[in-house]
């Protein structure tokens, strides 16, 4: 489905991804895991096509999009839903109008079809009867379920979550987590997320990958990543401050 | 050879060279990336589909929002310039031309260029603030991987809304800048209203409404063009888009004047 092969990008001289490879499958929940500031969003840009690396590729479902531009990247990303870290809600129109807005810009549905769409949605991600509001009347949680359902109207085969839960008390965290579970039961989308939620990803991934040091340092399902011989995996999951990762 | 291989004496002139030229290099770039923005945003001018419901709403915002401050700086713009040139006519016994004197000044000089300074210090930075926030707030990168093209949206009707509201705000600002002038020459000092709109109508041509016409449709690119550029390209956080909404109010200005002179030399 999606394939990351020797992705190497520097920002002035600062040697961010050094020869990332990563594979993803169709149906999965691949969960990107690592220090902050490690490149897990410099990553997640590149499979998105907003950033271009110096040197490697990013191939989806065999395309490699890495030189594509125009329209050739926007048919890759037709079939894309994110889900960004802060919501990226566009706060000059309401929940429904945001929700709505990949239906009306991208689709030939009528009103009527797209409101009901919108509110089927919001009801799925609990925000029924909310629409009217704007995004700065709800909390951070309702714009994060907002973000989801966005990203998830117009049926995308692949959905990006960057650092979904991030700023969430640890109830909000479990219920984003629920509803990405019950959404991927539901549509059976691929999904790569961006998360330092330990251990609460490890229920919902169905594979694990530790970014470090810009390459993928272990990799593999939630129960294998756990039992991992690698001290630097073992640091991270545990939160130790003493070991090879040290503190930003 | 190597800059450390240099002789000392040679090493701070090579590397003053250097630097001079890494400088031009990035204004180039920085000029080519400049114009490449506004190429892309003339040619989604004429790719469809196009979203009128936003230009409408630019027109609003621009346009509409401006009015108050347009009418009331061009009124006080006229009655300043109907007291100063009454004054200095008056010297020469040649009273009868202030309303020409007037009319010409504001047709062809005041009324685009201060229009223009107005709407870029009360839109032009709303603009780039609003379109910055969006870019820090990843609602560009949003609507990127959508597949929706950010120019379409944010650069495009702003562009087209200068266009149309520029000469129009610009017409407004002229007539109330006469009547300001009609204010003070002839009901406070005495002028006769024939005199006044009379010369005016005999020096007053269609070349001169043209130029300013000409200036306030290139101010209005100028204007939304920097902003919008500004906004879409601004840096990090709170103190990026500050820097960028600075930027674009001091880079417009400076431009409007610039343009404001070249022109002044090339049209009638």
């Amino acid at each position: 489905m999606i394939r990351v092969e020797d992705l190497h990008r520097s920002f002035g001289g600062q040697r961010v991804l050094r020869g990332l490879t990563l594979e993803v499958a169709a149906g999965e929940i691949m969960v990107v895991i690592g220090r902050s500031g490690g490149g897990k969003s410099v990553l997640l840009k590149h499979l998105l096509g907003l950033l271009r690396p110096d040197s490697g590729r990013v191939l989806v479902h065999g395309t490699d999009i890495t030189h594509l531009r125009g329209p050739a990247l926007d048919r890759v990303r037709e079939r894309y839903g994110v889900v960004f870290q802060g919501g990226a809600l566009f706060d000059s129109m309401s929940v429904s109008d945001n929700v709505a807005f990949p239906l009306r810009e991208k689709t030939p549905l009528r009103s009527r079809e797209i409101a009901e769409r919108v509110e089927e949605k919001l009801d799925q991600v609990g925000l029924a009867g909310m629409g009217h509001k704007n995004p700065a009347e709800i909390s951070g949680g309702m714009r994060k379920r907002v973000a989801i359902a966005r990203a998830l109207v117009t049926e995308p085969e692949v959905v990006f979550f960057d650092e979904p839960t991030t700023g969430l008390d640890p109830i909000l965290v479990n219920t984003i987590h629920h509803l990405i579970l019950a959404m991927h039961r539901k549509f059976r989308f691929t999904a790569v997320m961006v998360s330092h939620e330990i251990p609460e990803i490890f229920g919902i991934a169905d594979r694990v990958a530790m970014l470090h040091d810009g390459v993928i340092v272990e990799q593999g399902a939630p129960d294998a990543i756990q039992a991992s011989a690698n001290p630097t995996v073992q640091q991270f999951i545990r939160g130790d401050v003493e070991g090879a990762l040290r503190p930003a | 050879m190597s800059e450390s291989a240099l002789p000392a004496a040679q090493a701070v002139p090579a590397r003053l060279v250097g630097t001079l030229g890494a400088v031009a290099l990035d204004v180039v770039a920085a000029l080519g990336r400049f114009g490449a923005f506004l190429g892309d945003a003339v040619a989604h001018v004429f790719i469809p589909p196009f979203k009128v419901r936003r230009l409408v709403e630019r027109i609003h915002f621009i346009g509409f929002r401006s009015l108050t401050i347009v009418l009331l700086t061009g009124a006080f713009t006229g009655m300043v310039l109907g007291l100063q040139v009454f004054l200095t006519l008056s010297r020469f016994g040649s009273e009868a031309f202030l309303g020409p004197a007037v009319a010409l000044s504001l047709i062809r000089e005041l009324g685009p260029v201060l229009c223009a300074l107005i709407v870029t210090g009360r839109a032009g930075s709303a603009l780039t603030a609003e379109i910055g926030i969006m870019r820090i707030s990843e609602q560009i990168d949003a609507l990127t991987v959508m597949a929706l093209n950010p120019v379409r949206y944010l650069v495009v009707p702003p562009v087209v809304a200068g266009l149309l509201t520029f000469p129009l705000m610009t017409a407004i600002f002229d007539v109330v800048g006469i009547f300001g002038g009609y204010l003070v020459g002839v009901e406070l000092l005495g002028m006769s209203t024939g005199t006044y709109f009379g010369e005016m109508q005999n020096f007053v041509d269609m070349t001169d409404i043209m130029t300013g016409f000409w200036k306030a449709l290139s101010f209005g690119v100028i204007v939304t063009w920097v902003c919008t550029y500004k906004g879409f390209h601004c840096g990090h956080g709170a103190e990026g888009v500050a820097r960028a909404t600075t930027q674009a109010v001091v880079l417009s200005s400076v431009l409007i004047l610039v343009w404001d002179y070249f022109l002044g030399s090339v049209l009638p």
